[in-house]
């Protein structure tokens, strides 16, 4: 069973090396970079029924058991985010190869692309702190070179300010990690759970708010997100629906394992709701401001990610259980709108929105596939976004937290005009001239298993939320991870 | 930590943010070569005074330092070391697309600059 753990981040390694060694056949490429997404995919979902039935899976690399050696520990909320990582990842993938050109002028597309897959499992499943700053940048770097592929003079500049930022917040990161092993002694997460709680108060807060800072820097929280809408748009529709339904929440996942588990309090961080408000806000007035679809949603990952950020700050089982459902709906319904927008920017050659038009009309597949993600990231019921936003106002109510909450209402009406925005200007309005070239099989499959996959969320709304109930249990409750992680032992 | 390393630390800190919010490229390259060797300082200053070696038989001779520490920061020293390599061959592209080492400003700034002269 415990081989089951590793898995996710092996497969996608030796799928890597099987790429670059078949870097001069498309097809051997292809299929092998489509296969191990598959494996990856099935690993996962297998994962996230074994830890639910069975308890959560702890493999030590190496055979050093923990607190010595790395552990890779399947608990709920691991493999609940590597469930929907694996499905966006699948999903961009037939996207990606279906795509014109897409992986066929870049031959080492596939190998990044499973190099991108193993970082984001290795950053979900590791439980040590220097190990989540090696997978991050395993991500990073794969991402790095996804973004800049293709990127010609305009875009080299965009790209620049990404690679900048991450390797300033990597660089702070490495900081607190090299601050968090000076007086504690270890770099294990289970081990650490206890060792901060001996450090003197004043510096456990500092070094808490240093760590909230870095990641918060890779999840693009106000006021750390200028980076975000200026870089993501400029990459191929794949490779930014990609990011947008992964890289952030990521760093989402980092700052609620590390809040939860090393620094826990017992009452709402109103500092944490501050940021998550001003994120809603923020983001939401940047996006209403744009008029390019990507550009728009750009700055809607940035306003979702506040929603996150304020279900961690209540600090109560209901919140993070809330915030859990909320980072696995935006993985997926993100990442769609995204391939919805590309499918509109392939049949039409932009995503402007002064531009294009009556794409309902011309296209009505891609509007049929636009509209449920659409009112999804507005919170419309009976779509999964809904089910996140009641989880959150609901625990809002219950902390008390009145203000925060109106605030994320209001961002939610602000959504719901962005999204009627380029409702009306995409797919009303007058259609342009001559017939649409039609969209690939690939292109459309891809972004509708998306679509379907946050359908199956709203209706599976109940088992969904027991699941990150549980998995914030786990989190909140003391003692619990590191028992799970260290054994009796510990 | 030795007091050493934790000045020297700042001081690469405070330089490499002082190049980080250069105009030229070049400089904010330099600039983020020195912070990513300011973190490193930081961990490899972090395992504290050497001490008596974790050996079983007990028959290790001399203070020893602490040994993670320096495979950790190993590990920091090669990735940084790889990104900033990135980062150099994305400014060399940068310089033959547009001619200029200048980072530009972004294009909402451009766009409100633009207002306010209009």
């Amino acid at each position: 069973m415990k081989i089951l753990a590793t898995l996710p981040v092996a497969i996608p390694i030796a799928a890597a090396a099987l790429a670059l060694v078949g870097i001069r056949h498309p097809a051997l490429r292809r299929v092998v970079g489509l296969g191990a997404s598959f494996a990856y995919l099935v690993v996962a979902l297998w994962l996230l029924f074994a830890v639910d039935a069975s308890g959560p899976i702890v493999a030590a690399q190496g055979g050093w058991s923990p607190p010595l050696g790395i552990p890779l520990v399947a608990d709920r909320l691991a493999v609940l985010l590597l469930a929907s990582a694996a499905t966006a990842l699948f999903a961009v993938l037939v996207y990606a190869v279906s795509q014109p050109g897409a992986d066929t002028e870049f031959p080492g597309f596939h190998a990044v692309y499973q190099m991108l897959s193993a970082g984001v499992a290795l950053s979900l499943l590791t439980g040590d702190l220097f190990t989540l700053f090696v997978a991050f940048e395993i991500m990073l770097t794969a991402s790095y070179v996804l973004l800049t592929y293709r990127a010609g003079g305009a875009e080299t500049r965009s790209t620049i300010t990404y690679v900048v930022i991450g390797l300033v917040a990597s660089a702070l990161l490495l900081t607190a990690i090299a601050l968090t092993y000076s007086v504690t002694g270890t770099v294990n997460i289970a081990d650490l759970s206890v060792k901060l709680g001996e450090v003197p108060e004043g510096f456990r807060t500092g070094l808490g708010w240093l760590l909230f800072m870095v990641f918060g820097i890779k999840a693009a929280i106000f006021p750390l997100f200028f980076w975000l809408p200026d870089s993501y748009p400029v990459a191929p529709t794949p490779v930014t629906a990609l990011f947008a339904g992964l890289l952030t929440k990521i760093g989402v996942y980092a700052i609620v394992r590390t809040q939860t588990l090393l620094f826990p309090r017992d009452e709402p961080v109103t500092l944490m709701l501050i940021v998550a408000g001003f994120t809603m806000v923020v983001g939401v007035l940047g996006a209403i401001a744009q008029k390019d679809v990507k550009r728009i949603l750009s700055f809607h990952i940035v306003s979702q990610i506040g929603y996150m950020i304020m279900g961690l700050g209540f600090f109560t089982v209901a919140g993070v259980a809330a915030a859990i459902v909320f980072i696995v709906h935006q993985i997926i319904v993100k990442a769609s709108l995204f391939l919805a927008g590309g499918l509109v920017e392939h049949t039409e050659g932009t995503g402007a929105i002064d531009e294009v038009g009556g794409v309902a009309k011309r296209s009505p597949i891609i509007a049929l596939l636009f509209l449920p993600a659409a009112l999804s990231l507005a919170g419309f019921p009976p779509f999964s976004g809904f089910v996140g936003k009641l989880a959150l106002v609901t625990a809002g109510f219950d902390a008390g937290r009145w203000a925060v909450v109106a605030v994320s209402l209001a961002a939610s009406l602000l959504t719901l005009f962005s999204m009627t925005k380029i409702w009306a200007g995409v797919f009303w309005g007058k259609p342009g001239e001559g017939a649409p070239p039609r969209s690939r099989f690939g292109m459309v499959a891809g972004t509708a298993g998306l679509v379907l996959a946050s359908l199956v969320i709203a209706v599976a709304a109940q088992p969904l939320l027991d699941y990150a109930e549980l998995a914030a249990v786990d989190l909140l409750e003391e003692g619990t991870y590191r028992a799970m992680v260290l054994g009796a032992a510990g | 930590m030795s007091w050493v390393i934790a000045v020297a630390a700042g001081v690469l800190f405070a330089t490499g943010t002082y190049l980080l919010l250069q105009k030229l490229l070049s400089r904010i390259i330099v600039g983020l070569g020195l912070i990513a060797h300011g973190a490193n300082l930081i961990l490899l200053g972090s395992g504290g005074e050497p001490g008596r070696p974790p050996v079983l038989d007990g028959k290790g001779t001399g203070p020893l330092s602490d040994s993670l520490e320096q495979a950790l920061v190993l590990t920091a020293i090669v990735i940084t070391f790889g990104i900033t390599a990135y980062l150099l061959t994305l400014a060399y592209r940068s310089w033959t697309h547009n001619g200029i080492d200048e980072v530009e400003d972004d294009v909402e700034d451009r766009r409100i600059a633009g207002k306010g002269a209009a």
